[in-house]
Protein backbone atom coordinates (compact mmCIF):
# COMPACT_ATOMS: atom_id res chain seq x y z
CA UNK A 1 0.00 0.00 0.00
CA UNK A 2 1.69 3.24 -1.10
CA UNK A 3 4.99 1.52 -0.69
CA UNK A 4 7.37 2.99 -4.02
CA UNK A 5 10.76 1.31 -3.19
CA UNK A 6 10.59 -2.36 -1.41
CA UNK A 7 13.96 -4.30 -0.27
CA UNK A 8 14.08 -7.90 1.06
CA UNK A 9 16.58 -9.94 2.17
CA UNK A 10 18.96 -8.00 -0.12
CA UNK A 11 22.63 -9.40 -0.30
CA UNK A 12 25.72 -8.45 -1.74
CA UNK A 13 29.73 -9.69 -1.25
CA UNK A 14 32.69 -8.68 -3.40
CA UNK A 15 35.15 -11.67 -3.05
CA UNK A 16 34.73 -13.01 -0.06
CA UNK A 17 34.20 -9.98 1.77
CA UNK A 18 30.36 -9.16 2.34
CA UNK A 19 29.22 -5.24 1.97
CA UNK A 20 25.28 -6.41 2.77
CA UNK A 21 24.76 -9.64 4.69
CA UNK A 22 20.91 -8.64 4.98
CA UNK A 23 19.36 -6.03 4.08
CA UNK A 24 15.41 -5.17 4.16
CA UNK A 25 13.25 -2.31 3.94
CA UNK A 26 10.01 -0.39 2.39
CA UNK A 27 9.91 3.28 1.77
CA UNK A 28 6.52 4.74 1.06
CA UNK A 29 5.51 7.34 -1.21
CA UNK A 30 6.01 10.61 -0.32
CA UNK A 31 8.84 9.84 2.46
CA UNK A 32 11.90 11.20 3.41
CA UNK A 33 13.69 8.25 4.13
CA UNK A 34 16.95 7.99 5.61
CA UNK A 35 20.03 5.00 5.46
CA UNK A 36 22.11 5.78 8.24
CA UNK A 37 25.12 3.75 9.44
CA UNK A 38 28.74 3.90 10.29
CA UNK A 39 30.82 4.07 7.44
CA UNK A 40 31.41 0.67 5.55
CA UNK A 41 28.20 -0.41 7.22
CA UNK A 42 26.74 -1.18 3.54
CA UNK A 43 24.79 2.34 2.92
CA UNK A 44 26.61 2.52 -0.13
CA UNK A 45 26.08 -0.72 -1.56
CA UNK A 46 22.65 -0.97 -0.62
CA UNK A 47 21.82 2.39 -2.50
CA UNK A 48 23.92 1.25 -5.67
CA UNK A 49 21.58 -1.94 -5.72
CA UNK A 50 18.84 0.47 -5.95
CA UNK A 51 19.90 2.48 -8.85
CA UNK A 52 20.76 -0.13 -10.60
CA UNK A 53 24.50 0.43 -10.47
CA UNK A 54 24.87 -2.84 -8.88
CA UNK A 55 23.35 -6.44 -9.29
CA UNK A 56 22.30 -8.44 -5.79
CA UNK A 57 23.67 -11.53 -4.97
CA UNK A 58 20.49 -12.23 -3.50
CA UNK A 59 17.29 -11.33 -2.26
CA UNK A 60 14.42 -8.65 -4.23
CA UNK A 61 14.87 -4.99 -5.14
CA UNK A 62 11.63 -3.52 -6.21
CA UNK A 63 11.23 0.29 -7.35
CA UNK A 64 8.27 1.54 -8.44
CA UNK A 65 7.48 -1.67 -8.78
CA UNK A 66 10.14 -2.88 -11.30
CA UNK A 67 13.62 -4.13 -10.69
CA UNK A 68 16.29 -1.51 -11.06
CA UNK A 69 18.53 -4.53 -13.53
CA UNK A 70 15.61 -6.08 -15.85
CA UNK A 71 13.67 -2.07 -16.34
CA UNK A 72 16.73 -0.45 -15.96
CA UNK A 73 15.59 2.29 -18.39
CA UNK A 74 11.99 2.85 -17.28
CA UNK A 75 13.58 3.01 -13.46
CA UNK A 76 16.04 5.49 -14.21
CA UNK A 77 13.66 7.50 -15.69
CA UNK A 78 11.84 8.39 -12.70
CA UNK A 79 14.71 7.61 -9.83
CA UNK A 80 16.73 10.81 -9.51
CA UNK A 81 20.48 9.94 -7.76
CA UNK A 82 23.46 12.33 -6.45
CA UNK A 83 26.43 10.41 -6.26
CA UNK A 84 28.93 10.82 -3.21
CA UNK A 85 32.08 10.54 -5.68
CA UNK A 86 31.10 11.21 -9.33
CA UNK A 87 32.03 14.29 -11.09
CA UNK A 88 32.05 16.39 -14.05
CA UNK A 89 33.66 17.21 -17.05
CA UNK A 90 36.13 20.07 -15.82
CA UNK A 91 35.79 22.10 -18.47
CA UNK A 92 31.69 21.68 -18.91
CA UNK A 93 29.43 24.91 -17.82
CA UNK A 94 26.90 24.94 -15.20
CA UNK A 95 24.43 25.55 -18.39
CA UNK A 96 25.78 22.98 -20.69
CA UNK A 97 25.34 20.47 -17.87
CA UNK A 98 21.78 20.98 -17.22
CA UNK A 99 20.98 21.14 -20.88
CA UNK A 100 22.58 17.56 -21.59
CA UNK A 101 20.94 16.19 -18.57
CA UNK A 102 17.37 17.56 -19.41
CA UNK A 103 18.09 15.60 -22.92
CA UNK A 104 18.01 12.68 -20.90
CA UNK A 105 14.76 13.17 -19.95
CA UNK A 106 11.13 12.98 -21.63
CA UNK A 107 9.72 15.82 -18.96
CA UNK A 108 12.46 17.83 -17.67
CA UNK A 109 12.08 20.44 -14.86
CA UNK A 110 13.49 24.42 -15.85
CA UNK A 111 16.55 24.80 -15.33
CA UNK A 112 17.17 28.60 -14.61
CA UNK A 113 14.49 27.84 -11.50
CA UNK A 114 16.60 24.83 -10.60
CA UNK A 115 19.57 26.47 -10.14
CA UNK A 116 18.09 29.67 -8.42
CA UNK A 117 16.40 27.20 -5.74
CA UNK A 118 20.03 25.66 -5.04
CA UNK A 119 21.77 29.22 -4.94
CA UNK A 120 23.36 28.85 -8.73
CA UNK A 121 21.52 31.24 -10.27
CA UNK A 122 23.83 33.54 -12.64
CA UNK A 123 26.58 30.74 -12.28
CA UNK A 124 25.33 28.98 -15.93
CA UNK A 125 28.50 30.60 -18.24
CA UNK A 126 30.83 28.67 -14.93
CA UNK A 127 32.88 25.55 -15.55
CA UNK A 128 32.30 23.08 -13.56
CA UNK A 129 36.38 22.73 -12.46
CA UNK A 130 35.51 26.52 -11.10
CA UNK A 131 33.26 25.59 -9.17
CA UNK A 132 33.39 25.35 -5.55
CA UNK A 133 32.98 22.35 -3.63
CA UNK A 134 29.77 23.43 -2.08
CA UNK A 135 28.75 25.12 -5.96
CA UNK A 136 29.60 21.46 -7.63
CA UNK A 137 27.78 19.73 -4.84
CA UNK A 138 24.57 21.89 -5.48
CA UNK A 139 24.76 21.38 -9.07
CA UNK A 140 24.90 17.84 -8.59
CA UNK A 141 21.34 17.99 -6.47
CA UNK A 142 20.23 20.09 -9.59
CA UNK A 143 20.60 17.33 -12.00
CA UNK A 144 19.52 14.59 -9.69
CA UNK A 145 16.52 16.54 -9.81
CA UNK A 146 15.98 17.92 -12.99
CA UNK A 147 14.47 14.95 -14.63
CA UNK A 148 11.53 15.58 -12.22
CA UNK A 149 11.98 12.18 -10.95
CA UNK A 150 9.11 10.25 -8.62
CA UNK A 151 12.08 9.30 -6.29
CA UNK A 152 15.32 10.58 -5.09
CA UNK A 153 18.19 9.19 -4.18
CA UNK A 154 20.68 11.69 -2.31
CA UNK A 155 24.28 10.28 -1.16
CA UNK A 156 25.95 12.53 1.69
CA UNK A 157 23.47 15.51 0.38
CA UNK A 158 25.00 18.10 2.65
CA UNK A 159 28.49 17.38 2.94
CA UNK A 160 31.13 20.20 2.18
CA UNK A 161 28.19 23.07 2.34
CA UNK A 162 28.37 25.77 4.57
CA UNK A 163 25.60 26.30 7.36
CA UNK A 164 23.31 28.23 5.61
CA UNK A 165 23.60 26.15 2.18
CA UNK A 166 22.94 23.04 4.29
CA UNK A 167 19.52 24.56 5.57
CA UNK A 168 18.42 25.90 2.18
CA UNK A 169 19.08 22.87 0.62
CA UNK A 170 16.84 21.13 3.64
CA UNK A 171 14.16 23.74 2.70
CA UNK A 172 14.31 22.81 -1.00
CA UNK A 173 14.38 18.91 0.12
CA UNK A 174 11.42 19.41 2.07
CA UNK A 175 9.30 21.78 -0.74
CA UNK A 176 10.55 18.52 -3.40
CA UNK A 177 8.63 16.20 -0.81
CA UNK A 178 5.80 18.29 -0.60
CA UNK A 179 5.76 18.03 -4.56
CA UNK A 180 5.24 14.31 -4.18
CA UNK A 181 8.83 12.91 -4.62
CA UNK A 182 9.60 10.21 -2.27
CA UNK A 183 13.35 10.86 -1.21
CA UNK A 184 15.85 8.18 0.37
CA UNK A 185 18.62 10.38 2.47
CA UNK A 186 21.80 8.68 2.90
CA UNK A 187 24.01 10.46 5.30
CA UNK A 188 26.29 10.27 8.26
CA UNK A 189 24.91 13.98 9.72
CA UNK A 190 22.48 13.50 12.43
CA UNK A 191 20.91 16.20 12.61
CA UNK A 192 20.42 16.56 8.77
CA UNK A 193 18.73 12.85 9.63
CA UNK A 194 16.68 14.03 12.78
CA UNK A 195 15.66 17.62 10.85
CA UNK A 196 14.60 15.41 7.71
CA UNK A 197 13.83 12.23 7.79
CA UNK A 198 10.37 10.84 8.52
CA UNK A 199 11.70 7.56 9.18
CA UNK A 200 15.17 5.84 9.10
CA UNK A 201 16.57 2.09 8.56
CA UNK A 202 20.04 1.96 10.91
CA UNK A 203 22.44 -0.15 8.72
CA UNK A 204 25.42 -1.63 10.84
CA UNK A 205 27.38 -4.96 9.48
CA UNK A 206 25.39 -4.84 6.18
CA UNK A 207 22.41 -5.66 8.41
CA UNK A 208 19.70 -3.19 9.43
CA UNK A 209 19.77 -2.87 13.32
CA UNK A 210 16.58 -1.10 13.79
CA UNK A 211 14.02 1.23 11.50
CA UNK A 212 11.79 3.69 12.95
CA UNK A 213 10.92 7.63 13.39
CA UNK A 214 14.09 9.70 14.58
CA UNK A 215 11.82 9.67 17.85
CA UNK A 216 11.63 5.70 17.90
CA UNK A 217 15.20 5.12 18.09
CA UNK A 218 16.18 8.22 20.22
CA UNK A 219 13.43 6.60 22.72
CA UNK A 220 14.42 3.20 22.11
CA UNK A 221 18.36 3.96 22.50
CA UNK A 222 17.07 5.93 25.67
CA UNK A 223 18.91 8.88 24.41
CA UNK A 224 19.22 12.38 24.36
CA UNK A 225 19.72 13.40 20.70
CA UNK A 226 19.55 11.04 17.59
CA UNK A 227 23.43 11.29 17.51
CA UNK A 228 23.79 9.48 20.89
CA UNK A 229 21.06 6.92 19.83
CA UNK A 230 23.30 6.58 16.73
CA UNK A 231 26.26 6.02 18.67
CA UNK A 232 24.45 3.58 21.09
CA UNK A 233 22.48 1.94 18.98
CA UNK A 234 26.03 0.82 16.98
CA UNK A 235 27.86 -0.28 19.75
CA UNK A 236 30.96 1.13 19.90
CA UNK A 237 32.46 4.39 19.70
CA UNK A 238 31.77 6.03 16.53
CA UNK B 1 21.82 11.90 -28.76
CA UNK B 2 22.47 15.23 -30.80
CA UNK B 3 22.88 17.30 -27.13
CA UNK B 4 25.18 14.54 -26.17
CA UNK B 5 27.49 14.72 -29.34
CA UNK B 6 27.65 18.30 -29.15
CA UNK B 7 28.41 18.95 -26.15
CA UNK B 8 30.90 16.31 -26.12
CA UNK B 9 32.55 18.57 -29.05
CA UNK B 10 32.44 21.76 -27.73
CA UNK B 11 34.40 20.02 -24.55
CA UNK B 12 36.84 18.55 -27.42
CA UNK B 13 37.28 22.27 -29.05
CA UNK B 14 37.35 24.06 -25.81
CA UNK B 15 40.34 21.44 -24.75
CA UNK B 16 42.37 22.57 -27.49
CA UNK B 17 44.82 19.51 -27.57
CA UNK B 18 42.81 17.50 -28.87
CA UNK B 19 42.60 19.95 -32.15
CA UNK B 20 45.81 20.86 -32.16
CA UNK B 21 47.23 17.33 -32.33
CA UNK B 22 44.72 15.88 -34.74
CA UNK B 23 44.51 18.64 -37.40
CA UNK B 24 47.31 21.12 -36.73
CA UNK B 25 50.21 19.19 -35.76
CA UNK B 26 49.87 16.73 -39.28
CA UNK B 27 49.18 20.17 -41.09
CA UNK B 28 52.34 21.34 -39.71
CA UNK B 29 54.22 18.58 -40.65
CA UNK B 30 52.93 18.63 -44.17
CA UNK B 31 53.97 21.92 -44.56
CA UNK B 32 57.86 21.86 -42.84
CA UNK B 33 58.08 18.37 -45.29
CA UNK B 34 56.96 20.47 -48.26
CA UNK B 35 59.06 23.31 -48.20
CA UNK B 36 62.12 20.84 -48.05
CA UNK B 37 63.42 20.25 -51.24
CA UNK B 38 64.97 16.91 -50.10
CA UNK B 39 60.88 15.65 -50.14
CA UNK B 40 60.41 16.90 -53.42
CA UNK B 41 62.64 14.73 -55.45
CA UNK B 42 61.61 11.98 -57.83
CA UNK B 43 63.41 8.81 -56.34
CA UNK B 44 64.32 5.39 -58.15
CA UNK B 45 63.62 3.80 -54.50
CA UNK B 46 59.92 5.22 -54.68
CA UNK B 47 58.96 3.76 -58.43
CA UNK B 48 59.71 7.82 -59.33
CA UNK B 49 57.56 9.37 -56.78
CA UNK B 50 58.92 11.75 -54.11
CA UNK B 51 59.37 11.62 -50.77
CA UNK B 52 56.39 13.88 -50.19
CA UNK B 53 54.04 11.65 -52.37
CA UNK B 54 54.64 8.64 -49.71
CA UNK B 55 54.41 10.52 -46.87
CA UNK B 56 50.49 11.97 -47.66
CA UNK B 57 49.10 8.91 -46.71
CA UNK B 58 51.42 8.28 -44.02
CA UNK B 59 50.40 12.03 -42.41
CA UNK B 60 46.89 10.70 -43.28
CA UNK B 61 47.49 7.54 -40.71
CA UNK B 62 48.98 9.84 -38.78
CA UNK B 63 45.64 11.39 -37.98
CA UNK B 64 43.95 8.42 -37.01
CA UNK B 65 46.61 6.96 -34.70
CA UNK B 66 47.21 10.28 -33.05
CA UNK B 67 43.27 10.94 -32.40
CA UNK B 68 42.77 7.24 -31.58
CA UNK B 69 45.43 6.80 -29.20
CA UNK B 70 46.65 10.37 -27.83
CA UNK B 71 43.71 12.06 -27.73
CA UNK B 72 40.59 9.93 -27.32
CA UNK B 73 42.06 7.47 -24.43
CA UNK B 74 42.81 9.91 -21.71
CA UNK B 75 39.06 11.59 -21.91
CA UNK B 76 37.52 8.38 -21.58
CA UNK B 77 39.19 7.30 -18.96
CA UNK B 78 39.51 10.51 -17.13
CA UNK B 79 35.47 10.03 -17.78
CA UNK B 80 35.89 6.74 -16.15
CA UNK B 81 38.05 8.26 -13.37
CA UNK B 82 36.57 10.98 -12.08
CA UNK B 83 32.78 9.27 -12.02
CA UNK B 84 31.61 10.86 -14.64
CA UNK B 85 30.01 6.96 -16.76
CA UNK B 86 29.08 5.68 -13.18
CA UNK B 87 26.65 9.05 -12.90
CA UNK B 88 25.36 8.53 -16.74
CA UNK B 89 25.11 4.60 -15.91
CA UNK B 90 22.08 5.93 -13.76
CA UNK B 91 20.59 7.89 -16.24
CA UNK B 92 17.88 6.29 -19.10
CA UNK B 93 21.05 7.65 -21.77
CA UNK B 94 23.37 5.53 -19.59
CA UNK B 95 27.61 5.44 -20.63
CA UNK B 96 27.08 3.77 -23.92
CA UNK B 97 26.47 6.76 -26.24
CA UNK B 98 28.88 8.67 -24.55
CA UNK B 99 31.56 6.69 -26.10
CA UNK B 100 29.59 6.71 -29.30
CA UNK B 101 29.20 10.49 -29.14
CA UNK B 102 33.17 10.21 -28.20
CA UNK B 103 33.86 8.39 -31.68
CA UNK B 104 31.64 10.95 -33.64
CA UNK B 105 34.19 13.70 -32.67
CA UNK B 106 37.19 11.50 -33.33
CA UNK B 107 35.33 10.48 -36.86
CA UNK B 108 34.22 14.00 -37.76
CA UNK B 109 37.91 15.38 -36.72
CA UNK B 110 39.38 13.23 -38.89
CA UNK B 111 37.20 14.09 -41.49
CA UNK B 112 38.16 17.86 -41.35
CA UNK B 113 42.06 16.91 -41.02
CA UNK B 114 42.35 14.43 -43.84
CA UNK B 115 40.59 16.85 -46.04
CA UNK B 116 42.40 19.52 -45.24
CA UNK B 117 45.72 17.60 -45.36
CA UNK B 118 44.81 16.44 -49.12
CA UNK B 119 43.63 20.31 -50.32
CA UNK B 120 46.57 21.62 -48.68
CA UNK B 121 48.86 18.74 -50.30
CA UNK B 122 47.39 19.11 -53.68
CA UNK B 123 47.18 23.02 -53.97
CA UNK B 124 50.28 23.86 -52.13
CA UNK B 125 52.51 21.08 -53.05
CA UNK B 126 51.29 19.61 -56.54
CA UNK B 127 50.68 16.32 -54.90
CA UNK B 128 48.05 14.52 -56.77
CA UNK B 129 44.57 13.82 -55.15
CA UNK B 130 44.28 9.54 -54.52
CA UNK B 131 43.69 8.42 -58.19
CA UNK B 132 41.51 5.71 -56.61
CA UNK B 133 39.42 7.70 -54.90
CA UNK B 134 36.81 5.18 -53.35
CA UNK B 135 39.69 2.44 -52.42
CA UNK B 136 41.88 5.25 -50.69
CA UNK B 137 38.36 6.58 -48.57
CA UNK B 138 37.38 2.48 -47.55
CA UNK B 139 40.90 2.43 -46.29
CA UNK B 140 40.57 5.54 -44.44
CA UNK B 141 37.58 4.18 -43.26
CA UNK B 142 38.80 0.62 -42.32
CA UNK B 143 41.64 1.96 -40.41
CA UNK B 144 39.98 4.30 -38.70
CA UNK B 145 37.68 1.44 -37.48
CA UNK B 146 40.94 -0.37 -36.67
CA UNK B 147 42.75 2.52 -34.64
CA UNK B 148 39.81 3.58 -32.66
CA UNK B 149 39.02 -0.32 -31.40
CA UNK B 150 43.13 -0.21 -30.38
CA UNK B 151 42.51 3.20 -28.99
CA UNK B 152 38.76 1.64 -27.01
CA UNK B 153 41.29 -1.50 -25.99
CA UNK B 154 43.97 1.23 -24.48
CA UNK B 155 41.34 3.13 -22.90
CA UNK B 156 40.05 -0.48 -21.44
CA UNK B 157 43.56 -1.45 -20.31
CA UNK B 158 44.23 2.18 -18.36
CA UNK B 159 43.45 2.97 -14.63
CA UNK B 160 42.90 6.38 -15.23
CA UNK B 161 43.30 9.27 -17.33
CA UNK B 162 46.82 9.95 -16.93
CA UNK B 163 47.39 6.12 -17.17
CA UNK B 164 45.74 5.99 -20.18
CA UNK B 165 47.72 8.82 -21.78
CA UNK B 166 51.44 7.11 -21.35
CA UNK B 167 50.10 3.62 -22.48
CA UNK B 168 48.51 5.44 -25.64
CA UNK B 169 51.73 6.72 -26.55
CA UNK B 170 53.46 3.57 -25.76
CA UNK B 171 51.32 2.41 -28.44
CA UNK B 172 51.15 5.28 -31.03
CA UNK B 173 55.05 5.79 -31.48
CA UNK B 174 55.99 1.90 -32.91
CA UNK B 175 52.75 2.00 -34.48
CA UNK B 176 53.53 5.21 -36.45
CA UNK B 177 57.25 4.47 -36.88
CA UNK B 178 55.86 0.98 -38.56
CA UNK B 179 53.87 3.43 -40.26
CA UNK B 180 56.99 4.87 -42.24
CA UNK B 181 56.67 8.19 -40.32
CA UNK B 182 60.38 8.58 -39.88
CA UNK B 183 61.38 5.69 -42.74
CA UNK B 184 59.15 4.97 -45.26
CA UNK B 185 57.96 1.15 -45.51
CA UNK B 186 59.36 0.88 -48.93
CA UNK B 187 62.74 1.44 -47.56
CA UNK B 188 62.53 -0.72 -44.07
CA UNK B 189 64.71 -4.13 -44.08
CA UNK B 190 62.30 -6.75 -45.10
CA UNK B 191 61.67 -8.25 -41.76
CA UNK B 192 60.71 -4.77 -40.58
CA UNK B 193 58.47 -4.56 -43.61
CA UNK B 194 56.39 -7.55 -42.75
CA UNK B 195 56.26 -6.83 -39.58
CA UNK B 196 54.97 -3.07 -40.49
CA UNK B 197 52.59 -5.27 -43.38
CA UNK B 198 50.56 -6.61 -39.80
CA UNK B 199 50.18 -3.66 -38.06
CA UNK B 200 47.10 -1.25 -38.64
CA UNK B 201 49.54 1.55 -39.91
CA UNK B 202 51.52 -0.17 -42.05
CA UNK B 203 48.44 -1.97 -43.64
CA UNK B 204 46.54 1.06 -43.80
CA UNK B 205 48.97 3.13 -45.01
CA UNK B 206 50.12 0.18 -47.83
CA UNK B 207 46.80 0.01 -48.82
CA UNK B 208 46.69 4.14 -49.15
CA UNK B 209 49.88 4.78 -51.05
CA UNK B 210 48.52 2.14 -53.61
CA UNK B 211 45.36 3.80 -53.79
CA UNK B 212 47.34 7.05 -54.13
CA UNK B 213 48.77 5.12 -57.52
CA UNK B 214 45.47 4.23 -58.99
CA UNK B 215 45.46 0.76 -57.68
CA UNK B 216 42.58 -0.66 -55.91
CA UNK B 217 44.51 -1.56 -52.48
CA UNK B 218 45.23 -5.10 -51.88
CA UNK B 219 42.79 -7.12 -49.98
CA UNK B 220 45.25 -8.69 -47.60
CA UNK B 221 46.01 -5.33 -46.16
CA UNK B 222 41.88 -4.23 -45.70
CA UNK B 223 41.41 -7.54 -44.38
CA UNK B 224 44.28 -6.45 -41.72
CA UNK B 225 42.53 -3.64 -41.28
CA UNK B 226 39.03 -5.33 -40.46
CA UNK B 227 40.68 -8.11 -38.06
CA UNK B 228 42.48 -5.28 -36.18
CA UNK B 229 39.40 -3.80 -35.77
CA UNK B 230 37.45 -6.92 -35.30
CA UNK B 231 39.89 -8.10 -32.63
CA UNK B 232 40.82 -4.76 -30.52
CA UNK B 233 37.25 -3.75 -30.59
CA UNK B 234 36.11 -7.62 -29.01
CA UNK B 235 38.90 -7.31 -26.27
CA UNK B 236 37.97 -4.20 -25.46
CA UNK B 237 34.63 -5.03 -24.69
CA UNK B 238 35.45 -7.56 -22.76
CA UNK B 239 37.84 -5.78 -20.19
CA UNK B 240 35.64 -1.95 -20.68
CA UNK B 241 34.96 -1.12 -17.27
CA UNK B 242 32.30 1.63 -16.21
CA UNK B 243 33.98 2.21 -13.21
Amino acid sequence: MGSVIEVEHLHKSYGGTVAVDDVSFTVGQGEIFGILGRNGAGKTTTVECLVGLRRPDRGTVRVLGRDPQRDHAEVTRRVGVQLQDSQLPERLRVGEAMRLYQSFYPEPADSRELLAQLGLAGRERTPYGKLSGGQKQRLSIALALVGRPRIAVLDELTTGLDPHARRDTWDLIAGIRAGGVTIVLVTHFMPEAERLCDRIALIDAGRVLVTGSPGELIARAGQPTLEDAFVSLTGRNA
Amino acid sequence: MITLTLTELRLFLRERSGPAFGVGLPLLLLVIFGNLPFYNKHRDDLGGLTLLDTYVPILVAFVLAMLALNVLPPVLAGYREKGVLRRLRTTPVGPVRVLAAQLIVMLLTAVVSVAALLLVARFAFGVVLPRQFAGFLLTILLAALALLAVGLLVTAAAPGGRAANALGAVVFYPLVFLGGLFLPIQTMPATLRHLSHATPMGAAVTAMQDASNGHWPHWLALVTLLAWAAGAAVLAARLFRWE
